[in-house]
């Protein structure tokens, strides 16, 4: 294998995942969250795609999970946003601290 | 043997009444569906007449022997081999001559009720309720099985409850009504205990196996377990006899039967003087040969003695007593002393078994006369809209059939030929006479109290005094009054009819003679102390006199004592009041409400607790959630690498 090495890209999708950790953490604004839990995502499937080349070049289940990852990632923004939308209809923000009655 | 298959009809047809009337109750008014239950009876009765005729004179006679008939065994629950509980009829001279007692009197008893519940409102219930009670005793008598006596043991006692409760809205005859079921439902758990017991030693249910001389050859030959210096087996018999006692009212268990009298007249008539409460004695007459030979007849001398004393305790009480249908029903209670009596002194071979056949005898007859007596109680509380002795008096006059059928009743149950009662009592006293000098001697007494009693009834309902009413009394209708006469007949050539009775019921079966010696001393001294407790009776009652204040307060304390019925009742308020409610159930309650109770309580309070104490966690911050889930899952990836990889 020639180029970069795995470790590298694992670093890399490492830190990108705990970021995007982070952020889900702290952050106060929904769309924040929403943004943060993409990276996780991303992070999660480039990790997919890059064990799948690096280990097992013979198969592609690790490419199309990520594939998948996306497709989803894609539906649950959609859903995401929508509700967040909602919310800020109800309530006049979209501060996560504002959105408690979800739990009832 | 297919020749009495229709048996099965006799039986079959106050049930299917019974859920005729019982299920579509609303459809039928007041005659009709007392017309369908007096017909279902009437076919019942003739049907129980052929099956007599063709038993005793033609096909169950062999070689001098009446031999069982199986008309037909269902095995219903089959436990192993030998031991089932089947369901199945079976004919027998007991049996049969039962059938014909129990639809002869519940003929009467339904015919009668056509005038006596007149205008009741429950008047299609009430025939239902006899209709279930008819099928239930008929089923009983017909029984192969110990455990379908059983059954059918508890449906009378069903029936009886539901019909001593007919007037429901009387707290009284509620209260009676479960004093009834309660009394005879403690004594049929001894019963079920006895039947357990037989069939876990015996192992057989099988009444003609039981009886049979293999099988008390085979216990009297093996060791059984023992209890007290008694076999288990003795003690089964024990046991079984207790649930008869219930069921016949023998002392103490006889508390319930006088307040069973809340019961409409014909009721009383039908199962508290005739036929229900001679179940006992139709259970003992059944497992005889067990009762006789196992130990040396020693829980037949149980019955013995307590059949002698319950004879005499409830004719001292019936002198007493002011309400006459207590009369009636202490009187009862004393009539089946003496039916237990006589099978407790009887033996069992040839001439031996002369109390055997003496019993089932008085069963006989004694049911034809009290159900006689009851029913013209019937018609004359149904006159003068009294129990009570004192709202009576000269009745004779208004209501000739029946002071007269009254009379001839009287003079059966006293003993005087050649009334029906006078062959069969007779017959016991001779019996008794050879077993033991004292059981003669209570049961002689006996005979002269049942006369006195009977005759200060007789008397002060239909002579005494002269009585201005209300209204006059009268006999209203004739579907009282054929019943009466029907009876009254009965009771005029019953005794003589079948005297020996010998020659149909015997303990073995066979056929035996025995005579009345007419000069014999002991029958004409039987017949002497009736005529004397009768002339004691005249003298006190037939007109008023102050002898029988003057001989109450002479006797004093033995007096309120017989007045107030020994104090049995409140004997037994005290033991179940005091003793087992205070004593035992209310601390079991304390424990099951505060221990038990407790617990589980405990249990519930702590899960509330604890989620109280957690709910906060559900905070509604969405990051917290994510907080919490990180830390379990960075927890578990430690734990993970520490059981995988140890440091």
């Amino acid at each position: 294998m020639e180029g970069i090495s795995i470790q590298i890209v694992l670093t890399f999708t490492t830190i990108l995942f705990f970021i995007g950790l982070y952020g889900f953490i702290t952050r106060t604004n929904l769309i924040g969250i929403l943004i943060s839990l993409e990276l996780m995502l991303n992070a999660e499937a480039v990790n997919f795609f890059v064990l799948n080349k690096y280990l097992f070049p013979g198969v592609l289940q690790g490419s199309v999970f990520s594939l998948f990852i996306i497709a989803l990632a894609a539906a649950e923004t959609a859903l995401a946003l929508a509700i967040i939308i909602q919310v800020y209809r109800m309530t006049g923000s979209v501060d996560v601290k504002e959105v408690k009655d979800l739990k009832h | 043997m297919s020749a009495f298959e229709y048996v099965i009809w006799i039986p079959l047809l106050p049930l299917l009444t019974f859920l005729l009337l019982g299920l579509f109750n609303r459809f039928f008014k007041e005659p009709v569906s007392g017309y369908v239950g007096t017909s279902a009876m009437a076919v019942a009765w003739f049907l129980s007449l052929k099956t007599a005729i063709t038993y005793f004179f033609d096909a169950g006679l062999q070689n001098g022997k009446y031999m069982p008939v199986e008309v037909f065994k269902l095995e219903w629950i089959k436990f192993h081999s030998g031991l089932s509980i089947d369901m199945g009829i079976m004919l027998d001279p007991v049996s049969v001559m039962m059938l014909v007692v129990v639809t002869t009197i519940s003929f009467m008893v339904h015919f009668y009720s056509l005038g006596y519940m007149h205008d009741d409102e429950g008047f299609s219930r009430f025939y239902a309720y006899l209709s279930l009670f008819s099928f239930s005793m008929l089923s009983l008598v017909l029984a192969t099985n110990l455990f379908q006596i059983y059954i059918f043991w508890e449906l009378v006692g069903v029936s009886s409850f539901l019909l001593i409760g007919y007037y429901f809205t009387k707290p009284s005859a509620i209260r009676a009504a479960k004093k009834a079921f309660i009394v005879t439902r403690f004594a049929d758990f001894f019963f079920l205990i006895g039947i357990l017991m037989i069939g876990y030693f015996v192992g057989t249910f099988d009444i003609e196996t039981l009886n049979g001389s293999q099988t008390i050859q085979w216990i009297l030959q093996n060791q059984f377990p023992v209890f007290l210096g008694l076999s288990v087996i003795t003690w089964a018999l024990i046991l079984i006899f207790i649930g008869g006692a219930g069921k016949s009212a023998m002392f103490p268990l006889h508390i319930w039967l006088p307040d069973a009298m809340e019961g409409p007249t014909p009721v009383s008539a039908l199962i508290h003087a005739a036929t229900m409460v001679v179940a006992g004695v139709f259970l003992v007459a059944r497992l005889f040969p067990l009762f006789f030979h196992i130990e040396g007849g020693f829980a037949l001398r149980v019955v013995a003695v307590v059949g002698t004393f319950s004879a005499l305790f409830a004719a001292v009480i019936a002198l007493t007593q002011e309400d006459i249908k207590r009369v009636l029903a202490y009187s009862t209670m004393s009539q089946i002393g003496y039916m237990m009596m006589a099978l407790g002194v009887s033996g069992f071979e040839g001439m031996e078994g002369l109390g055997f056949t003496a019993g089932m005898f008085h069963l006989f007859t004694h049911a034809m006369f009290k159900a006689l007596l009851f029913l013209v109680a019937g018609v004359v509380i149904h006159a003068v809209h009294s129990n009570l002795m004192k709202d009576m008096g000269g009745l004779h006059r208004y209501m000739p059939v029946s002071s007269w059928t009254f009379l001839i009743a009287a003079l059966a149950i006293s003993g005087i030929p050649p009334l029906a009662g006078f062959y069969s009592k007779d017959v016991i006293l001779e019996a008794a006479f050879h077993y033991s000098f004292i059981i003669w001697l209570t049961g002689f007494i006996v005979a002269g109290l049942t006369a006195f009693y009977m005759f200060r009834l007789y008397f002060r309902i239909f002579h005494h005094r002269e009585k201005t009413y209300a209204h006059p009394p009268r006999e209203e209708s004739n579907y009282m009054k054929i019943p009466l006469i029907f009876l009254a007949v009965l009771t005029f050539t019953v005794g003589w009819l079948f005297t020996p009775f010998s020659k149909y019921v015997s303990p073995t079966r066979e056929a035996f003679h025995y005579h009345i010696h007419w000069t014999d001393p002991l029958v004409w001294g039987s017949m002497l102390i009736a005529l004397s407790g009768i002339v004691a009776a005249w003298i006190f009652y037939y007109k008023p006199t102050a002898y029988p204040d003057k001989i109450a307060k002479s006797l004093g304390v033995l007096y309120t004592w017989t007045k107030n019925k020994f104090y049995v009742d409140e004997a037994y308020l005290f033991v179940t009041k005091k003793i087992i409610f205070d004593k035992i159930s209310k601390p079991a309650a304390w424990f099951d409400r505060n221990i038990v109770d407790g617990m589980m309580d405990a249990i519930g309070n702590t899960t509330v607790w604890i989620s109280e104490k957690i709910k906060p966690i559900q905070s509604g911050r969405l990051q917290e959630y994510a907080i919490y889930f990180i830390y379990g899952v960075v927890i578990l990836i430690m734990a993970f690498y520490y059981m995988n990889y140890k440091m």
